[in-house]
């Protein structure tokens, strides 16, 4: 567009939007940096103790040691690996036993209250039981993280399938579609922009069991290290575990977003 | 001559708990081929009901539906179906959209696919082939709905109130642009509607439908003294007002 034929008024419009974008933007960053600078300024004149509460120096030495030593990529691998593991598996699983509910409204009849149970349980609560049976290690956790998104996931999905516009269900079987046809044609992609949302969704869930389940057990990661921080009275490295967990989450937030825009331009 | 559609004693009643609702009863009628008849009657008197039976997507608890003479049951190839709204899948383009029946049949073959653009291309939509349907007015849609119809190459076409997402001006245009459409391509339709002035604008006869259980009330053949008969120029026949106001009594609409 070019500002040649444009009224003065629209411009000075135009102007306010622009100037309005930008100063919410260094209002933004403003707000990070005093946090930050009051939190360091109280713990160098000890109005808190650094020991309890850290400081945004002693974080960012926390953060280069783990750097230098190489061991924060392997914490940072594991618990990204785990999370986009269970995340991928919670979603996939959802989405297909949402199919299988759709295909059968006598089962879903069936399942419908063990599934409200289900979803009402903290899955968490479910922990213990699948260390024992995967043993401690990334399987036990992966499956915490699965489980606390799948049933969200069938719940929601299912709920979409349903509201699938029943005229356009039926103009394909006016042209003698089968129930195959109908899921793959009409249902699933019209129920996509549900699956995205639950998508995002899941997202933060899986990170909540992921680092969960690195809680209960685990020789690395993030949760492991926060855990760890917290026995040894480490303050500073589970304030920097949160730092990098908090990252770590808006990108694959953002990732998420993205491709959501990329794909769901025209719903 | 064999009719292209033959019902025979229709009767459907639906089942709930609440008890059964008789929703058509004892409907018999014929439409040769080639022929635009249409059914009007008050709202919930099983207009769709009957589209459905005849499309073969419902079975009716009686009597029989032939086509082209042979008995139909289950949905028939013979028969496409054009609904309330035009339905076209917001996330296809409008290529995709039309190309749906043939790949729902399994027939997208390098003859079919040419017959489609050689409709597109005679209906005006080859420019917004890759269009998305929200690109798209509320004519144009309804146009590139009934090529997703006409794709599939059916002999008889039921219209399901096709027009009555549409405002008044639009609607007006594209009855004469769907019916010249139909005509040319030699179609025979049925045509539900519960607007008087559109049956008669476009048919050749009208079934009046009764309230619910819909049976057959009357039947009117519509002759109107103009040549070149289009829904538009039918609207101005000296006729059009008497047919309107016999249906009208017919129907027995109240407010109260």
């Amino acid at each position: 567009m070019s500002y040649e034929n444009l009224s003065p008024e629209q411009m000075r419009y135009l102007k306010r939007i622009k100037s309005r974008k930008r100063s919410i933007v260094i209002m933004r960053i403003m707000l990070f940096v005093v946090f930050l600078a009051v939190w360091e300024t109280a713990a160098a004149l000890k109005w808190i103790d650094p020991f309890i509460f850290s400081s945004p120096g002693r974080i960012a030495a926390t953060l280069s040691r783990l750097y230098t030593d190489g061991s924060l990529w392997t914490h940072v691998v594991t618990t990204l690996l785990e999370t986009v593991a269970g995340f991928l598996l919670g979603t996939i699983a959802g989405v297909l036993i949402a199919v299988v509910l759709w295909s059968s409204e006598t089962f879903s009849k069936v399942l419908e209250p063990y599934l409200v149970v289900a979803n009402a349980l903290p899955k968490i609560a479910l922990g213990p039981v699948f260390i024992v049976w995967l043993g401690a290690g990334p399987f036990a956790i992966i499956t915490v993280a699965l489980t606390i998104s799948l049933i969200v996931t069938v719940l929601e999905v299912y709920t979409g399938f349903k509201q699938t516009d029943c005229e356009k269900v039926r103009l394909v079987q006016s042209f003698g579609a089968n129930r195959g046809q109908i899921l793959t044609k009409v249902v699933l992609p019209s129920s996509f922009p549900i699956i995205m949302n639950s998508l995002k969704v899941n997202v933060g869930l899986s990170w909540v069991g992921v680092i969960v389940g690195e809680f209960l057990v685990s020789k690395a990661g993030l949760g492991y290290l926060i855990v760890y921080g917290g026995q040894v009275f480490q303050l500073d490295l589970v304030m920097a575990s949160v730092v990098i967990l908090s990252i770590l989450a808006a990108f694959m937030y953002f990732g998420v977003q993205m491709l959501e825009k990329k794909i769901a331009k025209r719903y | 001559m064999v009719p292209a559609v033959k019902l025979d004693r229709i009767t459907k009643r639906y089942h709930t708990p609440e008890g059964e609702i008789s929703a058509l009863e004892d409907i018999t009628f014929s439409v040769q081929e080639g022929e635009f008849v249409g059914i009007v009657g008050p709202s919930g008197c099983g207009k769709t009901t009957l589209l459905s039976i005849i499309s073969g997507l419902l079975e009716p608890s009686a009597g029989k539906v032939y086509i082209f003479g042979e008995e139909s049951h289950g949905v028939n190839p013979k028969i496409g179906y054009m609904l309330q709204r035009d339905s076209l899948f917001e996330w296809r383009t409008i290529y995709r959209n039309v190309m749906l029946g043939l790949e729902i049949k399994n027939e997208v073959t390098p003859e079919n696919i040419s017959a489609i653009d050689d409709l597109l291309m005679k209906y005006g939509l080859d420019a917004f082939r890759d269009n998305y349907p929200s690109q798209l007015s509320g004519g144009m849609r309804q146009r590139a709905a009934l090529i997703r119809t006409l794709a599939v190459n059916p002999k008889i076409l039921l219209l399901d109130e096709a027009f009555s997402a549409l405002d008044y001006q639009t609607r007006l245009a594209v009855n004469d642009d769907i019916y010249n459409i139909i005509k040319k391509e030699g179609k025979t339709a049925i045509m539900v509607t519960h607007d008087i002035a559109e049956a008669i604008s476009m048919s050749e006869r009208l079934y009046v439908l009764s309230k619910r259980p819909g049976t057959i009330k009357l039947t009117v053949d519509i002759k109107l003294s103009i040549e070149n008969r289009t829904p538009l120029l039918s609207r101005k026949a000296p006729e059009f007002r008497q047919y309107f106001d016999m249906i009208w009594k017919e129907l027995d609409i109240h407010v109260l």
